[in-house]
């Protein structure tokens, strides 16, 4: 860092530099909110901005001035919150903590009115959504920025073939599931070479692809009307309608998911994802087969996709191309890295979060995808690695986190 | 009917240019994909609407003189770089050395930010752009040239000529261009590296203002949600041409706007942006780095 020069000197201290700081965001919105015919020409708004800007700076200030910088402060707080969480998990008896968790998920709907239980069903949706995406881009490390696609192959194979074959969700649900993996073996093998960003844009195009042609595909799809009348699941003569039938049939294929996503996190292949992940040269001299990985990666993830999509299908009775646009994969991408990618609790825990927050944000209407976005913002820039950091992660780190997340390391390889 | 394709396609295409300019700036020297960057495109076509308004209300000028044009695309280019440079100071700067996702969802956050920001303070209405070329254009072989996309084609080439003389003749483009090898080098031989960063910003945020108010002239309604589509086509654009090269981006912009163009034209209208797509991942199959990209050995 040159040292500043005599003139810029006295941006450099605290109070001048916060005056400024809110100065120049309040101009920068000035060309946005301000209005000719208003009176003062609407110039309070900006004002508004500018002292939100101060107080916010003033804020940040009082925090950095004990000790070290606030948004280092405040990592140190959610790494001590973080590895404490941890050790408590790793002390109590997991099985009880499972089976706490799972009783908790099991009755506590019982006791909440529809729209809740709704919320909770849609919790379970991007679970497993986040999951699926979590193999592909926490595991192994490719960007998916389409991965919606292949949420829309499960919805279209059981809206088709519900409403054109008759066939029945059960028999559908693995339908769908395989289709969506076979979807994603062949986005996988024309991008085995591609790396980092342009893995991220031909995914981007391929989920694009996939929507414009839903939308565009009259008749089979139906285009922009989409598929009514989707047979909703039944089992033993008995017909899924309330909401808490589909929650608990959700929470199955949940569990399902945790359940075989945490095995695979676990296994040989796993091992081989994160090594991939880690450093391609060295896995492949270690004798993995990146080929072969790859698309093991990119199929077992779409296959959660089709499931989750096949069972929205079903609950919703009616899909449109509009409830598969590019938005839906940036969140899901949001829900891995924001709750901790890799880790199974950090992804629950972050898909549970979006979910839950935005609906909770109803009372703001308007200005909710406004605090979305900049939370979205602020998240980052304090804790860049997620809510709660995978523990087989955490070990490849610095010095620095190395002493906060050594215990979790060996709790997690117990 | 060619003819006329190629002339709109090539309108479009160095629009998109201008765009992918930024992106592919950006990327260049931090590698990241700077998902808001469709988002100051959009920033500077309302830029250019909210300057025509303010100059008809001070009764500064005439609707159709030359001068109001200049300089509504001036005060876009001065309000998209500071929304840029501060963009990257408060949500990109802190997140520097961190895992590559992380300044990308911060991205996407910016992003959904100033969408919603301008939906709230502008209107989610489309909003009409002024009508300032009352010329005729020129007419080819039968085929017409307006006079708005000779102004298009010719702006965006005066802008990426200019670029490229200050990415290679000039103190900082040297800078631009060391920060871009080797960030740590760079900054070793005392290159001030968040200076460079800052002015990658500015440039490539000002390219897109410019973009914003010409595609604001052309199609002449504008809301808060163009950035999207036009983000996410420039950046098709820059990686088709080779993500972090100049000229590549310049080249991917110009083809990918004659793809459309033609696929539309001659083959469907309601498929051209999976035309766009599907030429790219065939691209891509075969230059896995772009089309003037170079084959970057991995450092092991």
């Amino acid at each position: 860092m040159p040292t500043p020069r005599r003139s810029i000197a006295i941006i450099q201290r605290p109070f001048p530099r916060i005056v400024l700081t809110s100065l120049w965001f309040g101009l920068l919105s000035l060309p946005l909110m301000m209005e000719l015919q208003a009176p003062f020409f609407g110039l309070g708004r900006p004002l508004l901005v500018s002292a939100g800007v101060a107080v916010a700076s003033l804020l940040r200030l009082a925090v950095s001035q004990r000790g070290g910088p606030g948004a280092e402060r405040f990592q140190r707080l959610m790494g001590a919150i973080g590895g404490a969480g941890r050790d408590l998990v790793g002390q109590m008896n997991r099985r009880v903590l499972y089976v706490v968790a799972l009783a908790s998920a099991v009755v506590i709907p019982l006791g909440l009115n529809r729209y809740h239980i709704d919320i909770l069903t849609q919790v379970g949706i991007y679970v497993t959504l986040a999951l699926g995406l979590n193999i592909v881009v926490g595991l192994a490390g490719l960007l998916d920025l389409g991965y919606v696609a292949f949420y829309a192959v499960g919805a279209y194979t059981y809206g088709l073939l519900s409403t054109r074959v008759g066939l029945s969700f059960w028999e559908v649900l693995p339908l769908g599931g395989l289709l969506a993996a076979i979807f994603g073996v062949l986005l996988g093998i024309p991008v085995l070479r591609l790396r980092g960003d342009y893995l991220a844009i031909v995914t981007l195009g391929f989920g694009e692809m996939i929507r414009i042609t839903l939308n565009n595909w009259d008749s089979v799809t139906r285009g922009p009307n989409g598929i009514l009348g989707i047979a909703r699941p039944k089992m033993l003569g008995f017909t899924f309608s309330t909401p808490i039938q589909y929650y608990y049939l959700i929470l199955a294929i949940v569990l399902l998911t945790i359940f075989v996503v945490d095995r695979l996190n676990r296994s040989r292949i796993g091992r081989a994802w994160t090594a991939m992940r880690d450093d391609e040269v060295a896995a492949e001299a270690m004798g993995i087969n990146l080929m072969r990985t790859k698309l093991l990666a990119f199929g077992l993830g779409a296959t959660w996709a089709g499931f989750a999509g096949v069972f929205f299908a079903g609950k919703m009775t009616f899909i449109s191309p509009e409830s598969f646009t590019f938005f839906e994969s940036v969140i899901i991408v949001c829900m891995v890295v924001l709750g901790g990618m890799g880790s199974v609790l950090g992804v629950i825990l972050g898909a549970s979060m979006l979910v839950i927050l935005p609906e909770m944000m109803r009372q703001f209407a308007l200005y909710r995808m406004l605090i979305f976005g900049g939370a979205m913002v602020v998240m980052m820039v304090l804790r860049p690695q997620g809510l709660i950091a995978s523990s087989r992660r955490g070990i490849a780190l610095g010095p620095k986190d190395r002493q906060g997340s050594a215990s979790a390391a060996v709790t997690s390889f117990r | 009917m060619l003819l006329q394709q190629l002339i709109n396609g090539l309108t479009l295409g160095s629009v998109y240019a201008l765009i992918a300019l930024g992106y592919t700036m950006v990327y260049g020297i931090i590698e990241l994909i700077n998902f808001a960057h469709g988002e100051i495109y959009m920033l500077g076509a309302y830029m250019g609407i909210i300057t025509f308004g303010l100059l008809t209300t001070l009764h500064l000028t005439s609707p159709t003189s030359g001068a109001t044009l200049l300089i509504m695309m001036v005060m876009a280019m001065l309000f998209c770089s500071a929304c840029g440079v501060t963009i990257e100071r408060l949500a990109y700067r802190p997140l520097r050395g961190a895992s590559r996702l992380s300044p990308l969802i911060s991205a996407l956050g910016v992003s959904i930010f100033l969408q919603n920001f301008v939906m709230l303070a502008q209107g989610p209405r489309d909003r009409g752009f002024p009508h300032l070329f009352a010329g005729e254009g020129i007419d080819l072989f039968g085929s017409r040239i307006s006079a708005i996309q000779i102004f298009i084609m010719a702006t965006s080439v005066l802008m990426m000529v200019a670029l490229q003389l200050l990415v290679h003749r000039t103190k900082i483009g040297k800078a631009m261009r060391a920060t871009a090898q080797d960030m740590q080098m760079a900054s070793l031989v005392g290159i001030d590296v968040d200076r460079v960063i800052s002015a990658t910003f500015l440039i490539g945020s000002a390219l897109a203002g410019v973009a914003g108010v010409m595609v604001g002239m052309y199609y002449g309604l504008i809301n808060f949600f163009i950035g999207y589509i036009a983000g996410i086509k420039a950046f098709t654009a820059a990686v088709l041409g080779g993500i972090g090269n100049i000229p590549g981006a310049m080249l991917g912009g110009l083809l990918l706007g004659l793809i459309e163009a033609l696929g539309a034209g001659y083959i469907s209208s309601e498929y051209k942006d999976v035309f766009a797509f599907a030429i790219l991942v065939v691209v891509l199959i075969f230059r896995p780095s772009g089309l003037l990209g170079k084959d970057i050995s991995r450092r092991v």
